[in-house]
C-alpha cells in the first residue's frame, strides 16, 4: 500500500515542476522496479519448480542410478562386442568397462546439473 | 500367496502368429489411443466439449513440451513424439486396472521404444548434418591429448541413452507392481494366519492403497519423462554440438 500513495503524492508535486525530463526518470524508475518485482517473479517460479522435483526423492533416485547403470552396461556390451570381433578377450571388455565407467559418471553428472555451466551442455 | 512376479507372465493367445497377451494390450492401447481421439475430435467444435478439450489439452502439452526442448524446427517431429507419449501414458493406465497386463514392464518393449527413437536421432542427424553431426562427440575447449579419451567417453555416453530411456520406465513399472502385489499379498497373509496376527491385516492393505495412488502418479510420470528426454534427444539431433 505504500507505493501507491507515494506515487500520488509525486503525481500532486510534479505537475508544477513539470518538464519531459522529469516524466522520464519516473519512467525510468518504474521501468527498474517492473524489472526488479519480474526477476523475482521467475526466481520464485525457479525455486517452486525445483522443490517439486526434489520432493520426488525416489523418481530422482531412480533416475540418476538408471543413467549410471546404462553407462557401464553400454561400456560392458561394447568390450563384450570388441572382444568377440577382435579376440581380445579380457582386454577389451576390461578397458570398456572402465570408460563406460567414466561415461556413466558423466551421464550422472549431467543428470544431475552439475555441469550446466559447461559450454557444450548449454543447449540440453 | 501367489507370486509377485506372476503378473509379468507372457501367454501366448494365438500361438500360430505368436500373438501373446502383451501384443493384444499392445494392440487394445492403440486402439483405445485411435478411437479415443477419434471420438474426441469427430465434432470439431470452435467451442470445444469436454472429451474434446481433453484431445486438446494433450496435444498442446506434448507440443509445448516439444517446442521447448527442440524449438519450432523441432515440430517435424510432433507425429513420433506425440504417438510415443500416447501409447506410454495409456500402456501404463492400462496396467493400472486389476488383472491386466502392463506392457511397459518389459524391458524389451521400452528398449524398442527407445532404439526408434535413437535411431530417429542417428538417421536424422546425418542425413540433414552429414559428418558433422559428429562434432556432437567432441565438445569444445577440450585440451588436444586429452580429446581421443573425451570421444570414447562420450560415445559410451552417447550409446548409453537408449539403455537409461529404456530402463528407467521399465525399473518404474515393474518395482512398483511387484510392490503393490507385494504388499497385496501381505493382507492375504496376515488374514490367513488368523487369531490376533488378523488384526494387523488392515495396515498393510493401507500401504497398498497408498501404493496405488503413488503408481498412477508414476505411470503419468514415467510417460511425461520418457517424452521429454525424446524431445532432448531429437534437439541433438536438429543442434549437434556448438
Amino acid at each position: 500500500m505504500a507505493d501507491p500513495t507515494k506515487r500520488g503524492d509525486e503525481n500532486g508535486q510534479k505537475p508544477d515542476s513539470s518538464g519531459d525530463a522529469d516524466l522520464s526518470a519516473r519512467l525510468k524508475s518504474l521501468d527498474a522496479r517492473l524489472e526488479k518485482v519480474a526477476v523475482q517473479r521467475r526466481e520464485t517460479k525457479e525455486t517452486q519448480t525445483r522443490k517439486t522435483s526434489d520432493s520426488n526423492a525416489l523418481g530422482q533416485a531412480l533416475r540418476l542410478s538408471a543413467e549410471f547403470i546404462s553407462g557401464v552396461a553400454a561400456g560392458g556390451i561394447i568390450g563384450w562386442i570388441v572382444d568377440r570381433l577382435f579376440e581380445t578377450s579380457p582386454w577389451g571388455l576390461v578397458v570398456c568397462i572402465i570408460l563406460g565407467f567414466c561415461a556413466g559418471m558423466l551421464n550422472l553428472f549431467r543428470a544431475a546439473g552439475l555441469m550446466k555451466s559447461a559450454p557444450h551442455d548449454q543447449k540440453r | 500367496m501367489a507370486s509377485p512376479i506372476e503378473q509379468f507372465q507372457i501367454k501366448p493367445i494365438i500361438p500360430a502368429i505368436g500373438f501373446t497377451n502383451s501384443s493384444l494390450f499392445m494392440v487394445g492401447a492403440a486402439a483405445l489411443i485411435v478411437g479415443g481421439l477419434m471420438f474426441a475430435s469427430r465434432k470439431r467444435a470452435i467451442v470445444p466439449g469436454r472429451s474434446q478439450s481433453i484431445a486438446e489439452i494433450l496435444h498442446e502439452f506434448v507440443a509445448g513440451t516439444l517446442k521447448d526442448a527442440t524449438g519450432q524446427e523441432g515440430m517435424k517431429f510432433f507425429p513420433l513424439v506425440f504417438s510415443l507419449f500416447m501409447f506410454v501414458l495409456t500402456a501404463n493406465l492400462l496396467g493400472m486396472i486389476p488383472g491386466f497386463f502392463t506392457v511397459t514392464s518389459h524391458v524389451i518393449v521400452t528398449f524398442a521404444l527407445a532404439l526408434l527413437v535413437i535411431g530417429t536421432v542417428v538417421v536424422y542427424g546425418f542425413i540433414k548434418h552429414g559428418t558433422h553431426f559428429l562434432g556432437l562427440f567432441s565438445p569444445p575447449g577440450v585440451p588436444g591429448w586429452l580429446l581421443p579419451f573425451i570421444v570414447v567417453i562420450e560415445i559410451i555416453s552417447f550409446l548409453s541413452r537408449p539403455i537409461s530411456l529404456s530402463l528407467r520406465l521399465f525399473a518404474n513399472m515393474l518395482a512398483g507392481h511387484i510392490a503393490l502385489k507385494v504388499f497385496a499379498g501381505f493382507v492375504v497373509a496376515l488374514l490367513g494366519a488368523g487369531g490376533a496376527i488378523a488384526f494387523l491385516a488392515p495396515l498393510p492393505l493401507l500401504m497398498a492403497v497408498a501404493l496405488m495412488a503413488f503408481e498412477f502418479f508414476v505411470a503419468v510420470l514415467q510417460a511425461y519423462v520418457f517424452t521429454v528426454l525424446t524431445c532432448i534427444y531429437l534437439n541433438d539431433a536438429l543442434h549437434p554440438g556448438h
